[in-house]
């Protein structure tokens, strides 16, 4: 069971009958008035997108998926292929359907892939990803009045705000919960 | 031995922060205020029905200096400001921190609408400082500072934003939610605005308008759709003072909160108070609303998750 305080982005639960994912939080409080927690949740079945507003006290059920790890292949159009190492069984995940880990999709990457009963709903990528950057402005070294980032595009696609020393070609690690540049990776 | 880059990051929005917080103080100089400096841990927080005090051994860290500036204030010390953290538990959000900065001054003889125009002249002198010319940009909107920033009452907020009435809200006990759902979003995007008249029921320690007691005389300052300031005409009425305190003590036993002791202290020199008003503004907000940051966690050096 989750109460209000365990709301956050990514959080899996059940209602009325259907896995809800949390894909917007915020925490609310009028002035003097009470907490209230406000999120945007899309049914992981359908895609249909829902605003709900709870109060302090309210429980949530978990919603219980089952997982197998399996390797994602290839993208086309919308689709995202995976398969399944132990049976080479396939399948297609759509893009609206991966939300914001199909950033963090590359070629041969070992994904866990949620099923509510045989159906594919989505898919749980590792907290830190290390992605290739494919095009940032180069760094003019002793400019410090400049910003303190940059954005970078790496080998997904994703964009993201990295420090400025980080060149082209080079790795670096992104968490995928919050989506920001971690570290670069050496050598 | 790795550089922590985000908090490197942060060299600009902290600069402006204190570069901020400078103009505060040479504004309230300016103005006479003397600034002042009280205890950040009490043994009696103002019994609040929503506020939580985080305990500090036996005592707690104060969610405001509220009631040791009254009592500065009823010693005769008739305009004065503090800057300092406060504490309020599990409130964690896009604009809030559990461990927050309050700007709050007071000031004797003066009513609620001589204290909108103080804080409208003062986030013109801070915006100026820091070389905003009569405009700030926030969530794609242009919002200009140019005075007489607009006032409306909480009816008429309800009446222009909402299919609902305010005594309809209240009476659904749905006023929470629609002030933050409907109402809030809509609030200081074209220019700042003083939303003012609250209900009684939610200004514990507000004076109630002398020609209308069903509303008390507090207002709320809004820029952007953020929530930055609340004040009010300040009760000075001991008695009654003691009988809201324990009308929100018996709320919070009602909602299995924490009942905290009486004031005491505070009550007693409540009746020394001179007419006076009061108004807390949220120091980070208004940091972050000034340089268009997204997220408080934008403009604080550390949030509790990165300790």
């Amino acid at each position: 069971m989750y109460t209000v305080a365990d709301l956050r982005k990514g959080l899996k639960i059940i209602l009325d009958g259907d896995p809800y994912i949390v894909i917007a939080f915020d925490f609310a409080k009028p002035g003097k008035g009470q907490a209230l927690y406000r999120t945007k949740m899309r049914n992981m079945i359908n895609g249909t997108i829902l605003d709900r507003t709870y109060r302090s006290g309210e429980t949530f059920d978990p919603a219980s998926l089952d997982e197998r790890t399996m390797q994602y292949l290839y993208k086309e159009d919308n689709a995202y292929h995976f398969m399944d190492n132990r049976n080479y069984e396939q399948i297609v995940i759509n893009e609206d359907a991966l939300g914001d880990t199909k950033n963090y999709l590359i070629d041969n990457l070992a994904v866990d892939v949620l099923l509510f009963g045989e159906k594919a709903i989505g898919v749980n990528v590792p907290n830190f990803v290390n992605l290739r950057v494919i095009k940032t402005d180069p760094w003019a070294k002793g400019d410090t009045s400049g910003s303190d980032s940059k954005p970078a595009t790496v080998e997904t696609g994703y964009v993201l705000r990295v420090p400025p020393f980080i060149e082209e070609g080079e790795l670096i690690t992104i968490d995928t919960r919050t989506g920001e540049y971690s570290t670069r990776v050496k050598g | 031995m790795t550089l922590n880059w985000g908090l490197a990051a942060k060299r600009n929005a902290l600069a402006e922060r204190a570069r901020i917080i400078g103009a505060i103080r040479s504004f309230f100089s300016e103005e006479g205020y003397l600034e002042v400096e009280t205890p950040l841990r009490i043994p009696a927080p103002a019994p609040e029905s929503h506020i939580d005090p985080i305990p500090s051994a036996s005592w707690f860290l104060h969610t405001s200096p509220e009631l040791c500036m009254k009592r500065l204030l009823a010693a005769g010390y008739g305009r004065i400001f503090q800057i300092c953290n406060c504490w309020r538990a599990e409130e964690r959000g896009r604009l809030h921190l559990p461990e927050f900065t309050m700007l709050e001054w007071y000031r004797a003889e003066t009513g609620y609408f001589g204290l909108m125009d103080e804080c409208e002249a003062l986030i013109r002198s801070v915006a100026a400082a820091i070389g905003l010319k009569e405009r700030v940009v926030y969530g794609g909107r242009e919002i200009s500072l140019q005075g007489p920033w607009e006032r409306i009452t909480v009816s008429e907020a309800f009446a222009r934003y909402t299919p609902h009435s305010l005594s309809e809200a209240l009476q659904r006990d749905l006023f929470d939610e629609i002030m933050v759902c409907d109402i809030e979003p809509r609030l200081g995007n074209d220019s700042p605005v003083f939303i003012h008249d609250y209900p009684a029921s939610r200004g514990a320690l507000a004076r109630l308008k002398p020609d209308d007691p069903s509303v008390a005389e507090r207002f709320e300052l809004y820029m952007g759709g953020v929530e930055l300031a609340n004040g009010f005409t300040e009760l000075t009425d001991p008695v009654e003072q003691r009988s809201r305190f324990l009308h929100e003590q018996e709320t919070r036993l009602s909602l299995g909160k924490t009942v905290c002791p009486m004031p005491e202290k505070f009550l007693e020199e409540l009746a020394h108070m001179p007419p006076a008003a009061g108004i807390a503004l949220g120091l980070d907000r208004l940091v972050m609303v000034l340089l268009q940051a997204a997220s408080i966690d934008e403009v604080v050096a550390f949030t509790p998750e990165q300790l």
